[in-house]
């Protein structure tokens, strides 16, 4: 989020706190920042786009409606082992699920994994 | 050939992951009751007109086209100047370049080789295989002393039947399955095209016929039904793909290790494949992105 970029800075904090709630309010502000990010877009990897939209990232082009819409993922998931655990291998939660399994197949790493939960918990 | 492949799987693989070969980490076979090939192709016309309602069978030769406006717009700008026209001029020159025994293969395939590849492939008793377009005019070439060409081989196996196929342009697909050999074959291409394979972990059925329709990134997924009718396809108006080509590209798009071209795999493959397009016209040489 955008508090973690500017976090140790106080005052500025607590004005991005309340734009920060006034932003998630409207529907939008994804932490662009985040290395998960990229690698979460990139065709090569994660390449979520192919599947999910993430309405709150505008850089985030896709069309797609394979998968449900990643948004609100913080209040979805509130545990984040389970957001986790759906990464890398949604066959658990849903065995007939279309997902690839990002790491029960070494498709990417656990630290591009955590890096990717990482930036969908903003979203 | 099969190395060359294995290279193209490693690339696609990415990240110094190795492909993971079908059938390793692939989900079981589905084992449902066994299905006939006619009830199979109506009960999946079935769900994609319930999917597509009002959409006549003939338009699903157009693909994903036919669900994008844009795109079939496009795609009737190209098809009006396709770009691989002159391709398809050098396939004709090497169908009516006589072969070593001074036969061509219109002398070589029955009625010329018109109004032939809709009924392809087809199970071969004698043999105990499914034969291929491709197969017979390959068979032509032996029987007339000459080398056969690649299954892989855009240059010449792939422009040869850009131009053969013309000449069954506008026939209505029927493949058909009539014995219990040709029934065995069908029944291991419907379970190729049913199990769960590669890295991605995909079966050709959740695309094409689960989600036909359906957008992945920016691209609506073709429905199986129709696809059989175009082949070789060009994609960006420019890449031939025969259909062992194609399977090959999907094969490597969901990191698995690809069958060879021309291989009993994707021969049995193709044939079930085919089935679902039984009563579609066929069209060769079309634009595909």
């Amino acid at each position: 989020m955008v508090l973690r970029s500017i976090g140790g800075v106080t005052g500025l904090a607590a004005v991005a706190l309340l734009a920060g709630f006034a932003a998630r309010g409207a529907g939008a502000a994804a932490d662009t920042t985040l290395p998960g990010r990229a690698i979460a877009h990139a065709q090569e990897r994660g390449n979520c786009l192919a599947c999910h939209r993430m309405p709150a990232d505008p850089g985030a082009v896709t069309e797609a409606d394979l998968g449900p819409v990643l948004a609100d993922l913080k209040s979805r998931y509130p545990d984040r082992a389970a957001l986790r655990a759906q990464v890398w291998d949604a066959r658990r939660a849903n065995p007939d699920t279309l997902m690839p399994p990002y790491g029960a197949h070494a498709i990417l790493t656990d630290a591009e994994i955590d890096a990717i939960v990482d930036y969908l918990l903003t979203l | 050939m099969i190395g060359r492949l294995r290279a193209a799987a490693r690339k696609a693989a990415g990240a110094g992951l190795a492909a993971i070969a079908v059938g390793v980490g692939a989900g079981a076979a589905i084992a449902d009751t066994p299905i006939d090939p006619d009830t199979e192709r109506a009960s999946i016309v079935r769900r994609f007109q319930q999917r597509f309602p009002g959409r006549p069978l003939d338009d699903y030769v157009l693909g994903a086209f036919m669900l994008n406006p844009a795109g079939r717009a496009h795609y009737d700008d190209i098809m009006a100047f396709a770009p691989f026209l002159p391709d398809i001029e050098r396939g004709r020159v090497l169908w009516e370049t006589p072969l070593k025994d001074g036969r061509t293969y219109a002398d070589c395939l029955p009625d010329g080789g018109r109004n032939l590849a809709g009924r392809l492939p087809r199970y071969d008793e004698a043999e105990a295989r499914v034969v291929t377009f491709e197969m017979l005019l390959n068979r032509c070439r032996r029987e007339a002393g000459e080398a056969e060409y690649r299954h892989d081989d855009r240059a010449t196996m792939g422009l040869l039947t850009a131009w053969a196929r013309t000449l069954s342009d506008g026939m209505r697909m029927d493949v058909r399955v009539d014995t219990p050999g040709a029934r065995a074959k069908w029944d291991a291409g419907r379970a190729l095209f049913h199990r769960r394979i590669g890295q991605m972990n995909f079966a050709c059925v959740q695309c094409h016929v689960d989600n036909a329709g359906r957008t992945m990134r920016m691209e609506i997924i073709s429905p199986v039904v129709g696809q059989a009718t175009h082949f070789p396809l060009w994609r960006s108006g420019e890449t031939l793909y025969t259909p062992h080509m194609r399977f090959t590209r999907c094969m490597e798009q969901v990191r698995a290790q690809p069958f060879p071209a021309g291989s009993e795999a994707f021969n049995n493959l193709e044939y079930y494949h085919a089935t679902l397009s039984n009563g579609l016209p066929l069209q060769a040489n079309v634009y595909r992105r």
